[in-house]
């Protein structure tokens, strides 16, 4: 212990099921402090605090709060060290009282005494500039109010280290900038705050340090006067890139899709997605890069017409397809390969045979009112042969398959089609190294036989291997498009973290 | 698969698939074990559990009057089980059986009294689609809210039941009750030519081969048509259904239809087959037993046929063992008792229990 710190996280390390999670990771927070966590999805964040409230075990490493060793079993433990977690989904009960939901689970006598606890909630939220009415139920609150509770909630159980995770990811522009100030004035109590997040801007404003994560080690904790857009960019997607030019010369035909200031609603009701234009071309790949849940699932939605375009429009060769139902959209021909393959793009109790016909059941694979199975069986046959699945049985449930299996199915079944255009949503998400060269492959195939693929990923890797131009995506707005062959990685990472495309950065 | 990745001592993971071994032990375990308990019960209360047992074996199935019984009682069940299954399929949970052969009821029995004297064969299919017509509109009314605004279509199909009852009540004990009835709560007899005809003297009636017959269209109709298509992906996974461009919203109310339809026909061929009018309490919980009867099958139509006949018989076999002063309850009790088993032994096939696992997936 070299000054007196909050906590001190020592050599974590966390293993799940084929990932190293968190690899050797250090962390500190002084008291007083607003330590930001920052890193790419799937760099450890999560996991890392998961394990400080106790969710998690660590496999090897230690944990010191206040200079003394912990060992935390469950949640309450983490709690009783004075370590409160407020996650991304809120723990709240719905029909309970705001008082009601942050005294649960504290006292240990039979009786809740709310009355009581009206009180020095209300102490608490004037203190620290938390207004909500202790006595409203959850279910009437805004989801900042929800956010409010959940940080009373840790602060009445007395935690003196704060942890929130992507706090501002649910929140307007304004109530972030409470929010900010709200934990600024717990630190200057002494408190010790933690913010995970990936946005680039919220360390610049509040962060007196940051610690970078990338692929489950912290590559970098920077002082406040030593943080810099550009290195944090860098440190957090700074890898390095082999441009691979395997692909064919491109030859692009007409425009296929074409989006004019489209705008749309997340499930929650605020825009996602602000007035977005770009159009992808016959035989090209269009990737779309940008930080999960930036608008990509809202952007391939309204494309395949599962989600309302709230403003502008879209064009498949040249024909309005705005807020068309998805069916007549899939036989404009699109295909569309969803975020979530299991449960969206197959049905898992379902066998290959059925999934193989679920969009063309109503004419291809049918007589008259009956499915005709003698030439579906026939057809996926051919598919499983021809992209190399790996099936046994044609009718067992397709949930018994692996994550490439699977995804050499959709692939083969939206492929079958022969789309115009096909949108593929992270296709190679959790795949191994084979089945994802197999399934770019298969994208690189359909870019040579002339179909128009908008790409969506999080991974620039798999964008620059693939896709002929890059957007941006940021907060609903793409943020820069350009040739891949000219784009810089360093600056396509500041463009992710919501920088603007303009002179400043040579490109 | 989000099973619970916290530090509970056991925790329940979802299994890939369930093994097929496991498909064929759980309901056979799960007969042992609910026969076992209703023994123990039976002990309890100074019964000798083999006797019971053997007594309601044999009046159920050893002897031509109650292998027919059997059947009769077995009809309503596998009706109505078919109608609830369609829904199940779905994923529509339709509670509202009893109220859907009750309203079936009314509808046949409209037809019946209304025009009594016209040849069998106008008055028996106009029974029939009365019976459809009015069971399945009575579905229609929980099907709109559930439809367009998401209303939990269990607590409405289940509170319409009662309305139903209280209204087939209000019929006999009021404008339909039989004049030369003694003040008895039910409506006059049927003619002739609203009867189902039977198979020789024993009591079944045509309503069973109506319940085969549609046990079978419905198979094909879920695994061979179009529409079975829809309403099984619609069932598994309504995201997919939408991906793939399906109406979801026509297909709530459309199916929610037919299931009532099928119900009403039930309470239809009741009446028409067994007691040949309209009176109070005519199905003695019919719609709620096709709810086990259904779901023992896992929603497979041609298993509903084989189930129907098993809890028949456990209903005649319940009569048998009152003579023996033993409550006919003790039917109630053992279908409880199997249901209780086979949805626990469900847990078994989709989950694996582990106990101090600390694994679980996870988003870093």
């Amino acid at each position: 212990m070299t000054e007196k710190l909050l906590l001190e996280m020592k050599q974590i390390t966390k293993k799940f099921p084929g990932v190293l999670a968190n690899n050797n990771i250090n962390l500190s927070v002084k008291p007083g402090e607003i330590h930001m966590l920052l890193g790419e999805n799937g760099s450890g964040k999560s996991t890392l605090m998961n394990i400080l409230a106790g969710l998690y075990k660590p496999d090897s490493g230690e944990i010191f709060i206040k200079g003394k060793k912990v060992s935390f079993k469950s949640p309450r433990d983490a709690i009783n060290a004075g370590v409160g977690m407020v996650h991304q989904h809120f723990k709240l009960v719905d029909t309970f009282t705001v008082s009601e939901n942050i005294v649960l689970g504290t006292g240990t006598k039979f009786r809740l005494n709310t009355a009581e606890a009206v009180g020095q909630i209300e102490s608490l939220s004037s203190k620290y500039g938390l207004a909500v009415d202790p006595t409203a139920k959850i279910w009437q609150l805004s989801v900042g109010e929800k956010q409010r509770v959940e940080i009373l909630k840790t602060l009445y159980k007395g935690s003196e280290l704060l942890i929130l995770d992507e706090p501002t990811a649910v929140l307007t522009p304004q109530e972030s900038r409470d929010l900010f100030n709200n934990l600024r004035q717990m630190a200057r109590d002494g408190r010790g705050v933690v913010v995970i997040t990936h946005k680039l801007q919220e360390v610049m404003q509040i962060a007196d340090r940051v610690t970078v994560l990338r692929n489950g080690k912290a590559v970098a904790t920077l002082e406040r006067d030593q943080i810099t857009e550009q290195d944090l960019a860098w440190l957090m997607v700074g890898r390095d890139v082999v441009f691979q030019q395997k692909k064919t010369p491109a030859r692009f035909g007409v425009k296929v899709l074409e989006l004019r200031n489209v705008e749309a609603l997340n499930d929650n009701g605020r825009p996602a997605l602000r007035g977005i234009t770009f159009d992808v071309k016959e035989g090209e790949i269009f990737g779309i890069a940008g930080v999960a849940g930036n608008g990509q699932r809202e952007l391939a939605q309204v494309i395949t017409g599962m989600r309302r375009c709230t403003a502008g429009s879209i064009y498949l060769n040249n024909k309005n397809i705005t807020n068309l139902p998805p069916e007549k959209i899939i036989r404009q021909g699109v295909g569309h390969v969803p975020e979530d393959r299991m449960g969206t793009g197959l049905v898992p109790k379902l066998g290959a045979v059925d999934n193989v016909i679920l969009k063309g059941y109503w004419d291809t694979y049918a007589r008259g009112p009956f499915l005709d199975y003698k030439k579906a069986s026939l057809e996926t046959e051919r598919l499983i042969s021809e992209f190399n699945i790996k099936i046994n049985d044609p009718t067992a449930p397709v949930s018994l398959l692996s994550g490439g299996n699977l995804q050499k199915l959709l692939l083969a079944r939206e492929m079958s089609l022969n789309p115009a255009l096909l949108v593929a949503m992270y296709p190679v998400r959790g795949l191994d190294v084979g089945a994802t060269e197999a399934v770019h492959r298969l994208l690189l195939e359909q870019r040579t036989r002339g179909t128009a693929v908008l790409l969506i990923s999080e991974d620039l890797d798999e964008i620059f291997k693939l896709s002929d131009r890059v957007g941006v995506i940021f907060e609903g707005q793409i943020n820069g498009i350009m040739k891949t062959e000219h784009a810089d990685l360093e600056e396509i990472g500041l463009l992710m973290m919501g920088a603007k495309q303009t002179g400043e950065m040579p490109s | 698969m989000t099973t619970n990745n916290l530090i509970p001592a056991i925790s329940f993971e979802k299994k890939l698939s369930p093994s097929p071994l496991m498909n064929i032990l759980v309901p056979v375990v799960s007969v042992i074990l609910a026969l076992l308990t209703g023994a123990l019960l039976l002990a309890l209360t100074g019964k000798d559990p083999l006797q019971v047992y053997s007594v309601m074996f044999y009046g159920a199935f050893g002897s031509k009057y109650g292998l027919t019984e059997t059947v009769v009682k077995a009809t309503p069940l596998l009706l109505a089980g078919l109608g609830l299954a369609v829904a199940f399929r779905m994923q529509l949970w339709n509670i509202g059986g009893e109220g859907q052969i009750y309203m079936g009821a009314f509808g046949a029995t409209w037809v019946a009294l209304t025009i009594p004297d016209q040849p069998a064969w106008v008055v028996l299919p106009a029974m029939m689609l009365a019976g459809a017509v009015a069971g399945g509109l009575w579905a229609v009314i929980p099907a709109i809210p559930r439809a367009y605004l998401g209303v939990n279509e269990i607590i409405t199909t289940l509170m319409l039941n009662y309305v139903a009852i209280l209204w087939i009540d209000y019929l006999v004990y009021g404008p339909w009750k039989d004049p030369a009835g003694y003040n008895f709560p039910l409506t006059p007899s049927f003619s002739e030519s609203a009867i189902l005809p039977t198979l020789g003297d024993t009591r079944i009636h045509a309503g069973l081969l109506i319940g085969v017959v549609l046990a079978i269209i419905l198979y094909l109709l879920i695994f061979r048509t179009k529409f079975g298509y829809e309403i099984r992906v619609l069932g598994e996974s309504p995201e997919a259904a939408r991906y793939a461009g399906m109406n979801i919203t026509g297909k709530i109310i459309l199916v929610m239809m037919i299931s009532g339809a099928i119900c009403g026909l039930a309470g239809m061929a009741e009446l028409s087959g067994v007691t040949h009018r309209l009176q109070q309490g005519f199905s003695p919980g019919y719609g709620y037993t096709a709810i086990i009867v259904a779901w023992l099958t896992k929603l497979n139509p041609l298993g509903i046929i084989i189930v129907a006949l098993l809890f028949g018989g456990l209903q005649v076999g319940g009569f048998a063992v009152q003579m023996n002063g033993v409550p006919a309850t003790v039917v109630s009790m053992l279908q409880g008792g199997l249901l209780f088993f086979v949805l626990g032994g469900e847990i078994l096939t989709r989950y694996r229990i582990s106990i101090n696992s600390r694994r679980g997936d996870d988003t870093p």
